[in-house]
């Protein structure tokens, strides 16, 4: 948990950083030294533009690590408001907004997420609104179990007799609580919104050129898989350590906050 | 109990609509559609072309006209492959990618079964340490990532596996591993949680008492009502088996209903992407349904509402 908390911090760093660490600029096409194996000079070696690898791969950072940010971010946002407004209102109004929730889990996040960027257009805004347009949806359902059970707590019922208002009681007493419930799930939303935007990216309905994110770099890699293994296997390495980092995190996390959320 | 399993057939209905509609309305808000071409085409042709397909139509006709097409099981026609309904396109491709789901299903369940007993049984052990350090690799590693991964191991370096296409059994193996690990994962995490969570119940303890090894403790009475839970994840489990399709279909090049599904959001094929959409949601809907029908008969205690 502790290396994969360092590891993250890293990561942040090198995306905040990027500018300075990488050793060459992240579109600088060196021609006659394209599709170079790694060497001194290119730790990752280039691609077939002559791009140093490492340089774009540090690029990638920055774009991968806001992109599934700012969209855990606002899918936590999104699904809180929605999970607290449900879970706290109750009966008839509870049981239309979980409907609604049934209907768009029938169909695949992914699927919905392409569907999404058919129409808004894949841009980096593009991306992360479908993202979050998506990601809501599982935090809704957490959200909503927790204010159920947290709104029968003694204190609620001794804050109402205060005269609170719903708002007050809602924002002040029953959300904090929630506290823990939300960290956990930000930890696990943001290596699935890696994992969406990298799948997106690599079969080519994510990200376009000349945006670079790991998925992009993976993708190009992917087309010169037999020849030059390199050029897919560290940004395929990218990915991985990070989601695994991510997730180790999240069940930390989880047995700290004492959270039971398996899927 | 008759009347639950009415009810929650009956809403299969209203939710296989509700997703028609939205998938509907989405792909007509988008500007621009299949016929673009760089060159214009001669008004003429274009407005033949719109008027077979009935684009030329307002909107609520032509939903009312594709809601009566869905009602007598007509998904319309394919915009890109001319002549052929999404009808055919879907027969084609679906029992292709029936076949490689039902693989990867059975070796995320032997593989998931296996890891999470062994994790389960040996609590806090090596063993147990080992299989979650697995499992949770396997829930990090991008499908495409291990789909390429094994292509470049099995394939060009070891020469043992077809790398792509879909032409005999052995082409099954690599995208169906490649597609099955991530379920296996989540199987494997969550039988090792249950598991030690009935380790805790009374009951277990009375055996105990009696004298039982652990061993006849674990496969005698924790089993059973530990592997109860794993047939709640069949809904989610067939999501991530639709949704990592899409991804093993296009590296394997497999001729099924994901590759073509992609290939249908670039061609902007508005009807296909429709109906494929609609069979997935049908296919999941089904999935949830099974759970609910199956899990009152598994754990008598769960209630029915």
């Amino acid at each position: 948990m502790i290396i994969s908390l360092v590891f993250i911090i890293a990561l942040c760093v090198i995306s905040l950083l990027g500018d300075f660490i990488s050793p060459y600029a992240h579109d600088l096409q060196e021609t006659q030294n394209s599709l170079a194996s790694p060497s001194f000079e290119h730790w990752m070696g280039t691609d077939e533009l002559g791009r140093d690898l490492f340089s774009r791969l540090i690029y990638g950072t920055r774009v991968s690590m806001a992109v599934s940010l700012l969209t855990a971010l606002s899918a936590l946002f999104l699904g809180t408001c929605y999970g607290a407004i449900s879970g706290y209102v109750g009966g008839r109004v509870d049981n239309w907004m979980m409907r609604g929730i049934d209907v768009l889990y029938a169909i695949p996040d992914l699927l919905l997420i392409i569907l999404i960027t058919v129409v808004i257009g894949r841009g980096i805004t593009g991306i992360f609104l479908a993202l979050s347009l998506v990601g809501w949806i599982t935090v809704a359902r957490l959200i909503r179990g927790e204010v159920l059970r947290l709104k029968e707590n003694a204190y609620v019922e001794a804050a109402r007799a205060f005269g609170a208002t719903h708002l007050r009681i809602l924002l002040r007493h029953i959300l904090p609580n929630t506290i823990g419930v939300l960290i956990v799930t930000l930890t696990f939303r943001i290596p699935s919104a890696i994992l969406a935007e990298s799948t997106l990216s690599f079969i080519g309905l994510g990200l376009t050129p000349p945006a670079a994110s790991w998925g992009t770099l993976a993708n190009e890699g992917w087309k010169a898989l037999k020849f030059y293994p390199h050029l897919i296997l560290f940004p395929s390495l990218a990915i991985f350590i990070t989601m695994l980092a991510f997730n180790f995190l999240g069940d930390g996390l989880r047995d700290v906050f004492d959270v039971n959320q398996e899927k | 109990m008759l009347v639950y399993f009415l009810r929650r057939i009956l809403w299969a209905i209203p939710v296989l609509w509700l997703v028609a509609t939205i998938t509907f309305f989405i792909m007509h808000v988008v500007p621009g559609g299949p016929f673009d071409r760089e060159k214009k085409l001669p008004p003429e042709i274009q407005a033949n072309i719109e008027a077979k397909y009935h684009l030329d139509e307002p909107i609520l006709i032509q939903y009312s006209l594709y809601l009566k097409g869905l009602l007598k099981g007509d998904l319309g026609p394919s915009y890109k492959y001319v002549g052929r309904t999404v009808n055919d396109v879907i027969s084609d491709t679906l029992p292709v990618s029936i076949q490689l789901g039902l693989v990867a299903l059975l070796i995320a369940l032997i593989v998931g079964l296996i890891t999470g007993i062994t994790s389960g049984a040996f609590a806090n052990t090596i063993w147990d340490r080992m299989s979650m350090f697995f499992a949770t690799a396997g829930i990090s590693i991008p499908s495409f990532v291990l789909g390429a991964l094994l292509i470049l191991i099995f394939s060009h370096y070891l020469k043992l596996l077809p790398p792509a296409l879909w032409e005999n059994a052995r082409s099954v193996i690599l995208p169906a591993c490649a597609l099955g690990l991530a379920p296996a994962a989540y199987i494997a995490r969550l039988i090792r949680a249950s598991i030690l969570e009935e380790k805790h119940q009374d009951y277990v303890r009375t055996a105990r008492a009696k004298g039982f090894s652990e061993m006849m403790i674990l496969l005698r009475h924790v089993l059973k009502n530990a592997i109860a839970p794993v047939v709640t994840i069949i809904g989610p489990l067939t999501a991530t088996l639709v949704t990592g399709s899409f991804v093993v279909e296009f590296i394997f090049s497999v001729p099924g209903m994901g590759q073509f599904f992609i290939t249908a959001v670039t061609n902007r094929d508005y009807p296909l992407i429709m109906g494929v959409t609609l069979v997935y949601a049908a296919l999941i809907v089904l999935a949830n349904l099974l759970v609910d029908l199956l899990y009152p008969l598994i754990d008598p205690r769960i209630k029915l509402e």
